[in-house]
């Protein structure tokens, strides 16, 4: 890899990859190098996390708690949802949108380039401290990824140093970076666009960038808050969420609430970005509804703030509150629903190429609208209260987070891996890559439902002899989930050292990250982009012949 | 002829996936487990009719999908464009009212059986800090005297407890077929929740505050309480048993209780 990168760096300074290998290990603030940075040290989290997740899986194998003890469990999930939410998918996001977004605006770099770099040399170490928690006495946070209070403030090890206070410190520095993220990236997306780059002239995933980081500014200094406030209560001994001395716990549950929800749209939002990217060019079709598209982006950003309470139904929630965010968060169905038409629009009578960044788009389309309908189910109160806490939601909410937002990042992955590194993925190996995740993927988290129908409780370290059915087949699917990433890894590794090389633009896809070179030079274009036609634009008859196009 | 031939075709489409949302939905019943009370049958009434709802149009957006995949495969190598419509002023109205009003009508429905569930011991957490009056006492309906029992149900880490009127406690809940009962919740620790699958019902017990929920339990039998809220280490094993009595065997086993003590 490094001679491959070194050699034809220095050879050709334009076409070829000029970024030498040691700069990704440095504190480089060009937007792609910390891009890949973040991509690659996510991934690696991604990893952990799995690991994690099939270790909860083998205990959930049997109905008795064997293989792991009850605290080490209740460990492992609650790291598990940790790193998978704040340091995978979250930061994920926002590698891919710092490589994506100059490039697709016509920008030379972000709007803050040394913020940039610390935004992204903060998440390394947090994730460290984060896993370190593991061997610090009485082991890692225990109260789950939401780490509710009064549980959370019990600290069983006694020391003032424990897996909770960690846990806590961890997410505030991922806190800080993602808002370090969220300022550069609106400021950027506001101020940097090329000329004539005008709003509605913008990719979807740019808008869904947007909406996205203006969610982290708006609402995460409410979890910020909250788990300062939770140290507090933890380790000097404050009551402000201790119900016994006239603190309320419930107040975390709102402050939590009012970012985590949201959160999941800063999580989901992108993944609708890149399905926007990915299904108009592997079935030449304009986006379909492009304008309602962008709006729905911002719609749903919108929406997503007011409807935290459907966390909460079964709290000591008051009726009022219980109908209003019912209505509220059945709302968040229009925005979404206006996005997957779409989608579906814009595959309908197209010219389909089938190939392996088009099956992820597809199938995380397809497990979106699954995820979704079971999410309106949820928000149904006189429903949610019977399937609240159980693996029902467990079940709605990896429909949501892993066989979409996931998907979406694999599909992104193979659609820009020729742009990133000047070089093709083996597609036959992305074809596996894609039916084992996907058989996978539903085979771990479909049978989830019928189990949280059943009455079977999240967070159990062991259940009743009648949920064993469904469980195998979850536990088996999680294992071949975890199996399906070696093909991907062998093929991202085999493709950057042996992949052919890779042309401007090798599927023939507009946005002005196809108008540079593969990989793009420094400062990403030779001169900067005039726009002056509208996005998506499959019509165009250059785009059949685009080497013609590359060369202009 | 073409057009029509393609209407058809739709409205075949249409109302062969109706069919098949509305079996799919009625099959939803057994995926639930026992009706136990009377909330347990409207709550399995409004997920019959998300689910319809739901399978219908999940297998319109994939049949669409599908269709697609199965029809319109370009060529390996033609990367010319398919069809060159950007947008429809009218099928974007179309498909943002339509899905406003189906949301209106499922939040509807869902009102509509939340009220029929009258989870009336809820009202009383509005008045939240209110703790040094009773409760209870600023929120009584009419019907309180009605209801048969009074039971006190205590949660600590990792055991339930449970006082009947008579100052009876054990550690099995026990109530009385078809008579509605008002269990009174307390935590002494954390956040616990009181959840009986078969019941449909769940509640968070927060410590400090007096939490109420009403019930009427319609099949006698052998049920399991579960904690639903995490509670810490030993939270799989929080469990109690849950017996519906006829009101012979619970004053029965009252009495039964009494005398051990």
């Amino acid at each position: 890899m490094t001679n491959s990168i070194e050699n034809t760096g220095s050879e050709n300074h334009n076409r070829q990859p000029d970024t030498n290998w040691r700069e990704y290990f440095s504190f480089s603030t060009d937007h792609k190098v910390i891009g890949v940075q973040y991509m690659v040290t996510t991934f690696i989290f991604f990893l952990i996390g799995g690991l994690l997740a099939m270790i909860i899986r083998g205990e959930l194998l049997t109905p008795e708690s064997n293989v792991v003890d009850r605290s080490l469990y209740n460990g492992l999930f609650t790291l598990h949802g940790t790193v998978m939410i704040f340091l995978w998918i979250i930061p994920f996001n926002a590698g891919l949108a710092n490589y994506l977004v100059p490039l697709m605006i016509g920008a030379k770099d972000m709007a803050f380039p040394v913020l940039n770099a610390i935004a992204f040399w903060m998440i390394p170490p947090a994730g460290i401290l984060l896993l370190s928690s593991f061997l610090v006495q009485g082991g890692p946070a225990q109260a789950g990824w939401w780490s509710y209070p009064p549980i959370s403030i019990q600290n069983p090890s006694g020391y003032p140093i424990n897996g909770e206070s960690i846990w806590i410190l961890s997410v505030a520095l991922l806190g800080i970076s993602s808002i370090m993220g969220g300022v550069n990236f609106i400021t950027t997306i506001v101020w940097m666009r090329a000329p004539g780059m005008t709003f509605f002239r913008m990719p979807i995933f740019v808008w869904s960038v947007l909406s996205a980081q203006l969610l982290q500014l708006f609402c995460l200094p409410s979890l910020t808050g909250a788990i300062i406030l939770l140290f507090f209560d933890l380790t000097f001994g404050t009551n402000f969420f201790k119900p016994l001395q006239d603190g309320d716990p419930i107040i975390y549950q709102h402050l939590f609430w009012f970012y985590s929800h949201p959160a999941v749209y800063v999580m989901a939002l992108p993944a609708f970005g890149i399905f926007a990217e990915i299904l108009p060019a592997f079935s030449r079709n304009p986006l379909f509804g492009y304008r309602s598209v962008a709006i729905a982006s911002f719609g749903i950003g919108l929406v997503s703030i007011f409807v935290w309470v459907h966390h909460m139904f079964a709290s000591a929630t008051p009726n009022w509150m219980r109908i209003l965010f019912m209505v509220s968060s059945m709302l968040v169905a229009v925005p979404t629903g206006v996005k997957v038409f779409a989608w579906t629009a814009t595959v309908w009578n197209g010219r389909l190429h089938l190939l392996t960044p088009m099956l992820f788009a597809l199938g995380g389309v397809v497990m979106f609208v699954f995820g979704g309908i079971t999410g309106i189910m949820l928000a149904s109160v006189p429903f949610d209260i019977h399937v609240n806490n159980t693996y029902f939601v467990v079940g709605h909410f990896h429909y949501i987070v892993h066989n979409t937002i996931t998907m979406a990042i694999f599909a992104a992955i193979y659609f820009w891996f020729p742009k990133i590194t000047g070089r093709m993925y083996a597609e036959g190996w992305g074809k596996i890559h894609f039916f084992l995740t996907f058989i996978g993927a539903n085979l771990t988290f479909f049978p989830m439902h019928p189990l949280g129908l059943q009455g079977m409780l999240r967070r159990v370290s062991s259940y009743d002899p009648q949920y064993q059915g469904w469980n195998i087949v979850a536990s088996l699917g999680g294992f071949l989930l975890g199996m399906s990433t070696l093909p991907f890894i062998a093929n991202m590794i085999g493709s950057l050292l042996l992949g052919k090389e890779a042309s401007y633009n090798p599927w023939h896809a507009t946005g002005l990250e196809w108008k540079t070179s593969s990989p793009p030079p420094k400062e990403n274009f030779e001169e900067i982009p005039v726009v002056n036609e509208p996005p998506y634009n499959y019509n165009d008859r250059s785009l059949e012949a685009p080497e013609a196009a590359a060369q202009e | 002829m073409r057009k029509i031939f393609n209407s058809l075709l739709l409205a075949a489409f249409i109302a062969a996936i109706m069919i098949i949302a509305r079996w799919i939905g009625h099959q939803a019943y057994s995926w639930m487990p026992t009706q136990a009370t009377a909330e347990a049958k409207r709550v399995d009434d409004i997920f019959s009719f998300l689910t319809s709802v739901g399978a219908f149009i999940f297998l319109g957006i994939t049949g669409i999908i599908g269709y697609s995949l199965l029809t319109c495969r370009a060529t390996r190598g033609d990367w010319s464009h398919g069809h060159p419509a950007r947008s429809d002023a009218r099928i974007e109205i179309l498909w943002t009212v339509i899905p406003t009003l189906l949301v209106l009508w499922l939040a509807a429905q869902s009102y509509n059986i939340y009220q029929q569930l009258n989870i009336e011991g809820l009202s009383p957490i509005v008045h939240l800090h209110m703790l040094e009056e009773p409760a209870v006492a600023a929120t009584v309906k009419s019907d309180i005297n009605q209801l048969a029992e009074n039971i006190e149900v205590i949660a600590k880490q990792w055991v339930w407890s449970f006082r009947y009127p008579n100052n009876i406690v054990s550690n099995e809940l026990h109530v009385v077929v078809n008579e509605r009962t008002r269990l009174n919740l307390h935590s002494q620790d954390v956040i616990h929740g009181f959840y009986i699958p078969e019941f449909r019902l769940k509640q968070d017990i927060v410590p400090n505050r007096n939490i109420d929920i009403v019930l009427t339990p319609t099949q006698t039998g052998k049920y399991r309480l579960r904690d639903s809220q995490f509670s810490g280490t030993d939270f799989a094993l929080m469990q109690a048993d849950v017996y519906v009595d006829s009101s012979e065997a619970y004053s029965q086993w009252l009495s039964q209780v009494a005398k051990r003590k």
